[in-house]
């Protein structure tokens, strides 16, 4: 770069510069830089010597990019731009080999040579190769920058096994990438227990079975012999014998600070470069920074603490004084769907106290460790998103007895009197920090969405990087969007049922598991309900949730349904109702049409129509009629057909191998298996269901909540479809053999839904909320739980499968049916 | 004006947070019984498309109509938000575990 700003015009008058010569330009030297550039933007000449032939970019995304998530270019840092704009000189592709401490002077291996006054080495850490026979064979690769990554991307292409040795965070996210890329990736770890630096056992296991039912494979305890192989290599022998084949190896076992620069040129190095304070080595013209440098006896692998040593070399560059002071860190792996956060020290040990809350229904694991009344440590799986406001707690030591006995739930109900997060985020300085990836403070982010007018995290996140990397800060990022822009915010997270909680569906389905919450008014009272009574809105929906989570303990209310779900028949226009029978599969009979048009007759119901659900309606019928028109119904077998619930309705079929030539499998059979089987279960939304005898398709099931397409085989299951207020077609959920396999998938589907939907969410919106990859691998590819929701689903139904119009016309709930007293006559003769 | 107390029931007819209907010569009154055992009468006519307010859901002292979920406070019988109405409230009252409804009011109902 020819043009050195100190030689041009305007400042060739100005004092000399010094020469700040970096040695590496990752993650760590790219943070001092900014900062150095603003605190002092014209008191050095600077030259940055990059090993890797490219610019700054931020390391830790790479496993966004490995699994095809993000490209090289979203994760830049600095582009070629920022270097030529500040006038820096960046050698890329340069290796340092050598320091000249006398001379101050460093040279690359293709003999560049700079002078510095002062210098930094940021020389990171290298990849620990474990020692094993084997371990240099072609096809053995580390994980720790883009070339690796491009390296297993290319390796990847052949589809085939892979073994990631190394169950940390690392190995984990290569794991996540391989297997997204769509190798069979196998990993190997050889302690008991999965991150075992950042997770206790429990959640280490819950991680386990995570990456299993994405159909990894994994090992622990095992301990690595051999790579074998000749010319590539062709497999992996552990300690205990046993061979996994793969074609491609990735060692991700731990790094090492890079020091050997530093020890060549007589600089004091213990494991990694000691350094003091103001990140100074034992010569007092050269600094250490980054995973490179040792200071207290420890060496640092997450950025947070390496962004915390650029600020205080930056300042101690610009002539201030600083003084860097490692504080508690953070960990949360990145791999998409799977939700994980560690902070502090979690180990057990005398004097400390844990809380612990398990959701085994949802793998929703938390564990919090107590020290003299102070948060030290925290774990959680699943559910995370308390995770910053816990890591807040322990790194600023606060007591917490006062909120002890709910803290576990977090931020939004830790204190009687909920603590206003809003106020509190206002009332932060502007320099404090919001993102630790990134580094972005509150004043920055508050800037950038008034000067650059943004409206929402996306442009948060494209313009600051504040949460644009482990996504933990998205929260407090939303509150600031809030805190700027008021309410013409509408923040993308789960508002509140209604106007009477601030709570969202998933919250208080969580919580009324996690509380063990009974009743209407026990979840009213537990979560701080702001009216008295609720609302329309509202209690159809906890009397929905507390139903599907105590089937057979919580008795249903029925002052909280809808008057169609209280009566069992549809209200119209007019305050009349109408009444729909269930017709099995949309079979029907002669004794069944004759008792209809007997009641049609006798009731004098004024219309009778054929739906689009292949079954009858009657329209029209006075509400006092009612139980005496169920009760004709019930002698001739009719029962209800559920036209007014969110529950099942109805399942459509075609004539399948009864009577059409086309067709493969009994259709209309399993059509009336399945709802004998489903009918009466009550469900967040309506669920409609068709199956169709061969591809022609005639029952419509490819866009019905759950289809079922015959074919030779067996039986396609497709879920997710709609064709009301949107059209959509189905997804396919999976393949059964038998009859029996498919009433076992869709039943379980059905609870799985019943037991996550949101109250209203059809099963197409609940897919696409929790993603129908994650429920395909929940019912297809995890047998066991498959058949654990199955007998759930088979106990509530014990207590739903009896035909409400039977129970009325028997005389139940007979006040909904009748006038409390009619004064007509009196009014008429006074 | 002339008060005249009727019985038409008793309270706990009335299912708490539900609704029963009284039959007139001008039309159906809706019973309300609130969560707190308030009791309240009006017409079962919502302001907006006649629909039957007895079949709404009871919270606090209100109720959301069963057809296009307007929320009518029963103590005044004025429709909350911004369409309005209103809704005709009558005189009722508990008494020893019996409901008791002003008659002579229906009465200037038909006369009005
Ligand atoms: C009777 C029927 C129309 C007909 O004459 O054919 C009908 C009638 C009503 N439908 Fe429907 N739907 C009927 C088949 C359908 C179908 C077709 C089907 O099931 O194959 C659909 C599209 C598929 C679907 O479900 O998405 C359909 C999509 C809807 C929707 C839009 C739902 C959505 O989420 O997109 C509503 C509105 C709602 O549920 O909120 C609705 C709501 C209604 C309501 C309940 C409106 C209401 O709240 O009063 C109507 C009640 C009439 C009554 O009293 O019986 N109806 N409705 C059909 C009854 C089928 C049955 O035998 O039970
Ligand atoms: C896949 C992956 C995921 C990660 N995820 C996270 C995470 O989620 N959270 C977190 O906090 N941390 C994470 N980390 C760790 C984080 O990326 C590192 O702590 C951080 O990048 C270290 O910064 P650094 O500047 O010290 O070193 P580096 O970013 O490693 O930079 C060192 C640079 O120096 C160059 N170099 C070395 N020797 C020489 C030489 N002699 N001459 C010239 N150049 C040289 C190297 O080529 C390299 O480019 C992750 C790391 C990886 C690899
Ligand atoms: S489409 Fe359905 S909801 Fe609409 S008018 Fe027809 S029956 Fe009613
Ligand atoms: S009739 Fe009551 S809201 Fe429409």
């Amino acid at each position: 770069m020819d043009e050195n700003p100190a030689l041009t015009p305007e400042t060739a008058h100005m004092p000399k510069r010094e020469k700040l010569v970096i040695i590496g330009n990752g993650m760590a030297p790219g943070r001092m830089l900014e900062v150095l550039l603003d605190l002092a933007p014209e008191k050095y000449d600077i030259a940055i010597f990059n090993a890797e032939p490219r610019v700054n970019y931020d390391r830790i995304l790479l496993s966004p990019v490995l699994s095809g998530e993000k490209s090289f270019e979203e994760i830049i840092i600095h582009g070629d731009g920022w270097y030529i704009d500040h006038g820096i000189t960046l050698y890329k592709g340069h290796k340092v080999v050598e320091i000249d401490r006398a001379a101050k002077l460093v040279r690359s291996e293709h003999g560049a040579v700079e002078a510095y006054d002062r210098l930094v080495i940021a020389t990171g850490s290298l990849p620990i190769i474990i020692p094993v026979p084997g371990a240099t064979r072609p096809g053995v690769l580390t994980y720790r920058d883009l070339d690796d990554v491009t390296a297993m991307l290319l390796a990847s292409k052949s589809r085939g096994d892979a073994v990631v040795i190394g169950g940390g965070l690392l190995g984990l996210e290569a794991t996540a990438g391989l297997a997204e890329q769509g190798m069979k990736v196998t990993v190997v770890h050889l302690m008991p227990t999965l991150m075992e630096r950042q997770l206790d056992a429990s959640a280490g296991h819950l991680l386990a079975k995570a990456l299993e039912r994405r159909g990894i494979t994994v090992l622990t305890g095992a301990n690595t012999k051999e790579i074998m192989g000749g010319t590539h290599v062709t497999g992996v022998r552990l300690e205990d014998g046993r061979e996994i084949p793969a074609s491609l190896v990735v060692m991700a076992v731990g790094i090492r600070p890079n020091i050997a620069l530093a020890k060549q040129a007589g600089i004091e190095t213990h494991r990694g470069i000691i350094v003091d304070e103001q990140l100074r080595t034992s010569d007092p013209a050269i600094f250490a920074l980054g995973e490179c440098a040792e200071f207290g006896g420890a060496t640092f692998g997450l950025v947070a603490p390496l962004y915390e040593m650029a600020k205080v070399l930056a300042a101690t560059l610009a002539d201030r004084e600083a003084a860097f002071a490692p504080a508690a860190t953070a960990t949360k792996l990145k791999v998409t769907g799977i939700n994980l956060f560690s902070a502090g020290d979690f180990a057990d040990a005398p004097g400390r106290e844990e809380i612990v809350l398990r959701d085994a229904a949802r793998d929703v694991y938390r564990r919090l460790v107590l020290e003299d009344d102070r948060l030290v440590g925290t774990v959680m799986y699943g559910e995370v998103s308390d995770g910053v406001w816990f890591f807040d707690l322990i790194k600023s030591g606060a007591p917490v007895g006062a909120m002890r006995e709910t803290l576990i739930f977090g931020e939004a109900y830790a204190s009687g009197a909920p603590l206003d997060p809003m106020a509190a985020v206002a009332a932060l300085p502007d320099e404090a920090e919001i993102c630790g990836c990134n580094g972005v403070c509150k004043g920055k982010i508050t800037a950038a969405i008034t000067s650059k007018g943004l409206t929402d995290l996306d442009g948060v996140r494209a313009h600051t990087k504040a949460s644009a990397s482990c996504g933990s800060c998205t929260g407090l990022v939303e509150k600031l969007l809030q805190l700027t822009l008021g309410e013409t915010y509408l923040p993308g997270k789960p508002a509140g049922i209604c106007p009477c909680t601030d709570l969202g569906h998933g919250d208080v389905r969580r919580l009324i598991i996690a509380r063990e919450l009974k009743t209407i008014p026990d979840v009213m009272q537990a979560l701080q309900w702001k009216s008295s009574g609720g609302c329309a809105k509202c209690r159809p929906a906890l009397n929905y949730y507390l139903l599907a989570t105590w089937p057979g303990e919580y008795k249903d209310d029925a002052q909280s349904r809808f008057i169609n779900e209280r009566v069992h028949a549809n209200i119209q226009k007019d305050g009349t109702y109408s009444v729909v029978p269930r017709m099995w599969g949309g079979m029907t009979s002669a004794n069944e049409l004759r008792a209809i048009a007997d009641v049609v007759d006798k009731f004098a119901i004024p219309a009778v129509k054929v739906t689009g659900g292949q079954r009858i309606d009657l329209l029209g019928v006075r509400k006092d009629d009612l139980p005496a028109v169920w009760r004709d119904l019930n002698r001739a077998g009719l029962v209800s057909g559920h036209a007014y619930g969110k529950a099942l309705r109805t399942v459509k079929t075609c004539v399948g191998t009864d009577w059409c030539r086309f067709g493969t499998q009994d259709s209309t059979g399993l059509g009336i298996r399945l709802e004998k089987f489903l009918w009466g279960s009550w469900t967040p939304a309506k669920v409609k269901l068709a199956v169709s005898g061969c591809p022609r398709n005639c029952a419509e099931a490819t866009c019905k909540d759950v289809g079922v397409i015959c074919i030779d085989s067996g039986y396609e299951i497709h879920f997710a479809g709609a064709a009301g207020l949107d059209i959509k077609g189905t997804e396919v959920l999976g393949h059964a053999k038998t009859e029996d396999e498919a009433l076992e998938i869709i039943a379980g589907l059905i609870q799985l839904y019943r037991e996550q939907g949101y109250y209203l969410e059809r099963i197409y919106k609940w897919a696409k909320r929790v993603g129908t990859d994650t429920i395909r691998q929940l019912i297809m590819e995890d047998r066991e739980r498959r058949q654990a929701l199955l007998a759930r689903f088979i106990h509530a139904q014990k207590f739903s499968q009896t035909d409400p119009w039977a129970e009325r016309a028997m005389g139940a709930e007979a006040h909904e049916f009748s006038p409390l007293a009619d004064l007509s006559r009196l009014e008429a003769a006074q | 004006m002339s008060v005249d107390m009727i019985d038409i029931g008793r309270v706990d007819d009335v299912p708490l947070r539900g609704a029963r209907l009284v039959q007139t010569a001008m039309g159906p009154l809706a019973i309300f019984r609130a969560e707190d055992g308030a009791l309240y009468a009006v017409d079962d006519r919502c302001p907006h498309k006649l629909g039957p307010l007895s079949q709404g859901i009871v919270h606090g002292h209100h109720v959301t109509c069963p057809l296009h979920n307007l929320v009518i406070d029963l103590r005044s019988g004025e429709a909350l938000g911004p369409e309005g109405g209103c809704v005709k409230t009558y005189p009722i009252e508990a008494r020893a575990g019996r409901i008791l409804l002003d008659v002579s009011a229906l009465r200037r109902r038909g006369a009005a």
